[in-house]
């Protein structure tokens, strides 16, 4: 994975945290009053009919509050003493509609917002297009087609995506991705794809167009912030036929309840009003879950946003949630991007400080991250001073693909640091000999997953360096997480088996695909979906594509080529491929929230026909007061209560629709018996309690 | 409870606790495809019947065909059904000198028997010949029993099939279900009722003259042979009008409790071979445990309800006190050698399979006792309910349960394995719609419409409670009868059957079509992260959304029927 930025990962909380104080974008509370305001619009024009049919428990609601607000009039224009009593039901009705349209209008809001500010970074420019002769010419970018080449300098904006086909410069992406450190863009690799509405910082480079306006990839970004092409996720389709099932279920007890009701009167007493067969119904009806639902959607895709992720379909996100099998990549992923040098090993009586001398000699002018490391690492650990500063009459010597070493020549000694066999060759032409303990130790670092990086003095060989694969912190824990989530990690790495298993064993992974070629991994992707699995895999360059397109959860590499970011399925803007874990886990919670408000909702029934079914009879039957068992103050308050009870639920709920139930890394069984509880059993109790309290305020107002 | 109470009861329950492996592990290698006891004695016996009948036993059909074949059985059946009885007058073997039966009867009959409900409107022992009961209504119980069972192991084949086109062959199925399941059991049980005193003959009957001097006809008949398929194949329908509390379909206590040991073992068996056929003795385990709790609970409350008799014992006019001549509690239409307790447990294990046989009067219960069949009923016949029935109903529970609360632990619903998604749902959602709709729909009708209501023997919530029972035990294919309701009319002949065929097709052909969707997808391999469905925590939240579900639905007119008239004596 090549990110431009190289050094230890912040871990992606504390990531996001920076993203979010860099740019200010994700950086708004759950309720800023200003999305408050525009989401409170919203819910009264989400009243329109044609709207609501996509809710179906909503759209029952609102016509019920159609009803009962024609009853109302008709009360009061008889001036019947029942008008209070309709109109706070029709009031409360009404309510309960407009909570729902706004829990789903805040969590709009929060995209709408993002999506503004994406949209601000979008201006219309022209662009400098090379013609077939080769001649350039000046076209709004509002006009480039597909397959059309560019030429765009420093300080312009490039006007579409595309692949840089000519050149090399350094681009400020941070309208897309907050980051502002400039990035480098070139012609050929995996770091060949642009932006469109990005701008070239230095230099002059010739793009090849990719999408056309309107398509690219900010103007997917927008509509996906801004939930405009949303879609029901097949599991939300599915939850929705069984909430139209339960409605249908409750309109037919309700309305059969009418003639019972009328049998029953013929013994003693009188028929049921409509508004509170209204009342009853819309109590019944999953109003809760069916009012929350796509709010819990939106906020999942939301969150998702909020850690720089972005998702094409919320299907995706489901499928997050679903991953059984996460292949990750070992360099960069579950490592950092280079092996380092861990220690210095000398053998045959050399003194380690000769040794950490030598190597710091040997690696000074090497830039490569290895040589870097053991530079710090025999300044840091070994003591080593400032010895063969440049000038001092220090020659280097590169490493050449013939020789393979490299060192230096100083003060007549001639410094040499290279594979073992290398080493071997050089000291045994000096006429020095390579002793068996080296031998020895050589192989002991190989066979643990380590690079020895013989060093040689002359004709002695001093010893050696032990580099290795750096795991990044935190990682062993977050493996131990997933696998207690029963989600098997597989680690992909170029390395022999044998490093790569000593690795796994140390990251902690379950399983490894060493040697990996591109057709390896689809195989193994392959493999795991024939066996059930849903795999998950993150990816950047162009020979990824067809993995990621195969994998059900494919996240690519903001950095990464276009045909990788087109395979996939989800965008991170950070490139960060850790991300992956957090995108399972909000996968996972997306799906939590909605199956414990889907609980809670059901369960709450319990209560309210306690409530309204011994108020409603009363005047048949009194002896069914026995079954009052909150004790309610009459049978108006009683109703009125289950009403506003109904109603407040839903906005008392909108904070964890849009914030997820609390997500602990467990495994199923536990986390079932946890929400049970909560959901399931508090689900059956909070409204017993929340429907005495608004009677208990209901009476202290004079209204029983 | 009393001491004989509990004995009965922990009798039962031993036996049970036997046979539930036993016949299990039986019936999962029956339908299992491998080898099976008793191949030697069967196989040769399918093979012929299969030949003659031109089925390839190797033949498997898709959810649509296996629907198709077993609707036209059905037709077939109901249609032979009417017929003999309409012609029975003129056929051989008739004694008694039965006269064809009246059009609407006779399809209000054929529907009851062919759907495994045995709603009778009539009485046997003067309106059904002989032959009409050995050659028509016993072998409906056979038949009938045998699709239940078909219809729950094609869903289990479903469920733990991977990716495949078939769910099984309908009539193999429903062969060796008659073959190898049913007659081998029904033969023995109908040995242990004939030793116990249980008639066998083809007598028109005995003329006896009483003590009293009047002249009257003991009836006979092949009773036991029927006796025992009635009770084994869930189905209900007695020979005589008393069912079984008549002493000669079930004479003493101990067939009382062999009765119901019949009634119970299969459908508690077929719970523990779904566990083996799904390779999970667990997963079997957790249906088992709910159907168990269910039973057991409403097997606790109504001989509580039966014997203590509140209601009774606050009017002080009757002694419900248990003494050494008395058997104490509510004995109004009880059988003296069975009594409250025996007879309370009878009325739990009866509705609770969609059995249906009686051996005390339904309508003479307390009123909450009276809620314990109603309930029993409303719950879909899951607890553990019929056979077959009884299985698939609770798995279509399970798969709602999953789908409810599965989500909770972060993953899209599965069972063993299967995505639940929006294909299913829609089944499972036309599962639980159709029975409150024809329980609702047509009672909502018949406490108005003038000619229906003129059925209802009380007035008031008992009233009610009558005619939500006699669609509850229609829809739900129990059969029992709450009695007080003149059934055998026009519309109650007519809409009563209509109930039955709903109750019983309209499921059938949504659980084939759950069993072929499920057959075709792949099998997601069980995790960490996997919604446990083997465990205790599961059988609980099954059996509270079972409760639930079926609570939410009928709770108003259960407040209105059962639950007010006892609140107001």
């Amino acid at each position: 994975m090549q990110t431009v930025t190289e050094g230890p990962d912040p871990g992606p909380e504390q990531r996001s945290r920076t993203h979010a104080a860099r740019t200010g974008r994700a950086a708004r509370t759950l309720f800023d009053p200003t999305i408050l305001r525009a989401a409170a619009v919203d819910s009264i024009r989400k009243l329109d009919p044609r709207t609501l049919a996509r809710n179906p428990v909503i759209l029952v609601v609102e016509a019920g509050s159609v009803v009962t607000t024609v009853l109302f009039a008709r009360d009061l224009l008889a001036a019947a003493p029942s008008a209070l009593f309709v109109g706070l039901i029709t009031a409360w009705l009404w309510f309960t509609v407009l909570f729902a349209n706004f829990a789903e209008a805040v969590a709009e809001g929060r995209g709408k917002a993002q999506a503004e500010s994406l949209r601000a970074t979008r201006k219309e420019t022209t662009a400098l297009r090379r013609t077939a002769t080769g001649e350039l010419e000046e076209v709004a970018s509002s006009l480039l087609e597909v397959g059309d080449v560019v030429v765009v300098t420093a300080g312009e904006l490039i006007p579409s995506d595309g692949d840089v086909v000519e050149g090399i410069a350094t681009v400020d992406e941070s309208a897309i991705t907050g980051e502002s450190a400039p990035v480098i863009r070139e012609a050929g690799g995996d770091r060949s794809a642009v932006t469109g509405g990005t701008r070239v910082l230095s230099d002059e480079i010739v793009v090849s167009i990719t999408a056309r306006s309107g398509e690219t990839f900010l103007d997917r970004m927008i509509s996906l912030v801004e939930g405009a092409e949303r879609q029901k996720t097949p599991n939300e389709l599915a939850l929705g036929i069984l909430l139209s099932g339960l409605t249908l279920m409750f309109l037919l007890a309700v309305v059969t309840l009418q003639p019972f009701a009328v049998y029953s009167g013929a013994v003693g007493g009188s028929r049921i009003s409509l508004t509170v067969l209204v009342a009853l119904l819309v109590c019944l009806i999953p109003t809760t879950i069916g009012g929350l639902l796509s709010a819990i959607g939106i906020a999942g895709m939301d969150r998702l946003v909020q850690h720089n992720v972005l998702a094409t379909s919320g299907r995706a996100v489901e499928a997050a949630g679903d991953v059984s099998t996460l292949l990750m990549d070992k360099t960069g992923t579950i490592t950092y991007g280079n092996r380092q040098a861990a220690a210095f090993v000398a053998v045959d009586g050399v003194d380690v400080a000769e040794l950490a001398e030598a190597a710091c000699l040997a690696s000074l002018a090497d830039e490569t991250p290895e040589g870097r490391s053991i530079v710090s690492l025999a300044r840091g650990s070994y003591g080593v001073g400032d010895v063969g500063e440049p000038g001092a009459g220090v020659e280097f010597v590169a490493f050449t693909a013939q020789t393979r070493m490299s060192g230096c020549d100083f003060d007549g000694r001639s410094i040499r640091k290279g594979a073992s066999d290398s080493i071997r060759r050089w000291v045994e032409s000096n006429g020095g000999e390579f002793p068996h303990t080296l031998t020895d130790v050589v192989d002991g670092i190989a066979r643990g997953g380590g690079t020895p990086l013989v060093v040689a003095d002359g004709s002695r060989a001093l010893g050696v360096v032990h580099l290795k694969d750096v795991l990044k912190e935190g990682m062993r824990e977050r493996f131990a997480e997933l696998s207690s989530m029963g989600i098997r990690t597989v680690m992909i790495t170029g390395d022999n088996p044998l490093t790569a298993a000593s690795i796994a064993a140390e990251a902690g992974v379950d399983d490894f695909l060493a040697e990996a070629t591109p057709e390896d991994k689809m195989r193994l992707i392959k493999a795991e979906q024939a066996g059930g699995n849903l795999v998950a895999m993150t990816g950047d360059g162009t020979n990824d594509a067809p993995a990621l397109a195969q994998a059900d959860v494919g996240v690519a590499m903001n950095t990464g080529t276009q045909a990788a970011k087109e395979a996939a399925n989800m965008v991170d803007l950070d490139s960060d491929p850790t991300k992956l874990i957090d995108v399972v886990a909000i996968g996972k919670q997306l799906l939590m929230t909605r199956g414990s408000l889907t609980t809670f909702s059901i369960a709450n029934d319990i209560a309210k026909y306690f409530a309204i079914i011994p108020a409603m009879f009363a005047p048949i039957f009194p002896a069914l007061a026995s079954l009052d068992v909150m004790r309610l103050g009459s049978t108006e308050s009683a109703i009125l209560s289950a009403v506003i009870f109904n109603a407040l639920v839903i906005v008392c709920l909108i904070p964890l629709a849009l914030r997820g139930v609390r997500f602990r890394a467990a495994g199923a069984a536990s986390v079932l018996r946890r929400n049970l509880l909560v959901y399931g059993v508090g689900g059956v109790v909070a409204p017993f309690v929340g429907i005495k309290a608004v009677d208990v305020v209901l009476s202290a107002l004079g209204m029983s | 409870m009393s001491g004989a109470a509990w004995a009965q009861l922990g009798i039962l329950m031993g036996a049970l606790a036997m046979s539930t492996p036993l016949l299990g592990s039986y019936i999962a290698k029956v339908f299992g495809g491998g080898s099976a006891p008793g191949d030697r004695i069967f196989a040769p016996v399918e093979r012929t019947v299969l030949r003659i009948c031109r089925v390839d036993p190797d033949a498997e059909q898709r959810w649509g065909v296996y629907a198709l074949s077993l609707l036209a059985f059905s037709a077939v059946s109901v249609l032979g059904l009417y017929l003999l009885q309409r012609v029975q007058g003129g056929l051989p073997v008739n004694p008694t000198g039965a006269g064809g039966v009246a059009p609407l009867l006779s399809f209000n009959t054929a529907a009851s028997f062919v759907t495994n409900t045995n709603w009778q409107n009539y009485a046997g022992e003067t309106t059904m010949a002989h032959l009409t009961q050995m050659a028509g209504l016993a072998v409906a119980n056979f038949t009938s029993a045998a699709m239940g069972l078909g219809v729950a192991i094609a869903l289990v084949r479903g469920l733990t099939r991977r990716e495949s086109r078939t769910i099984g062959n309908f009539w193999v199925d429903i062969l060796k279900g008659c073959l190898r399941v049913l007659l081998p059991v029904a033969f023995a049980g109908a040995l242990v009722l004939v030793a116990s005193g249980a008639v066998q003959n083809l007598s028109a009957g005995t003329p006896v003259t009483t003590l009293e001097g009047a002249e009257q006809v003991i009836p006979g008949g092949p009773v036991a042979s029927q006796e025992s398929i009635k009770v084994l194949g869930t189905n209900g329908g007695g020979f005589f009008n008393a069912n079984s509390a008549h002493p000669f379909e079930n004479p003493t206590p101990v067939t009382n409790v062999v009765q119901m040991f019949l009634i119970l073992c299969l459908p508690f068996a077929l719970a523990w071979a779904f566990g083996l056929m799904a390779g999970s003795r667990r997963q079997g385990a957790a249906v088992l445990a709910a159907m168990v709790l269910l039973w057991a609970g409403s097997s606790l409350i109504a001989p509580a309800m039966e014997s203590r008799a509140p209601l009774l014992a606050a009017s002080a006019t009757v002694d419900v006190a248990r003494g050494p001549d008395s058997a104490g509690g509510n004995m109004e239409g009880k059988e003296l050698r069975f009594g409250p307790e025996a007879s309370g447990l009878f009325v739990a294990t009866t509705t609770g399979t969609s059995t249906g046989a009686v051996d005390a009067s339904h309508d003479s219960l307390t009123p909450l006792g009276g809620m314990v069949p109603l309930v029993n009923m409303m719950l879909g016949e899951v607890s553990p309910g019929g056979v077959g029935s009884g299985l698939y109903g609770m798995l279509v529970f399970a798969i709602l349960a999953v789908f409810i609360a599965g989500l909770m632990v972060g993953r899209t619903p599965e069972y063993l394995g299967k995505k639940i998604e929006t294909a299913e749902m829609k089944l499972v959602v036309v599962y639980i719609l159709i029975v409150p709709v024809v329980v609702l729909g047509f009672a909502a009708v018949a406490v108005l419409w003038g000619p229906a209501r003129d059925s209802i023997s009380n007035p008031g919530p008992h009233g009610l409670s009558q005619v939500v029972y006699a669609y509850t035990s229609a829809a739900n294919n129990n059969g029992s009868a709450f009695a007080g309701l003149s059934g055998n009319t026009d519309w109650y002949n007519i809409t009563l059957g209509l109930a039955m065929l709903a109750g019983r097709f309209l499921l059938m052909v949504p659980v084939l079509a759950i069993a072929g969707s499920l057959a075709r997808k792949p099998v997601v391999p069980p995790t960490a992260g996997t919604f446990p469905t083997g465990t205790a925590t599961f059988a609980l939240l099954l059996v509270a959304v079972v409760l639930v579900v079926v609570g939410l639905t009928y709770f108003p007119v259960l407040s209105l029927g059962p639950v007010v008239e006892h609140l107001m004596s």
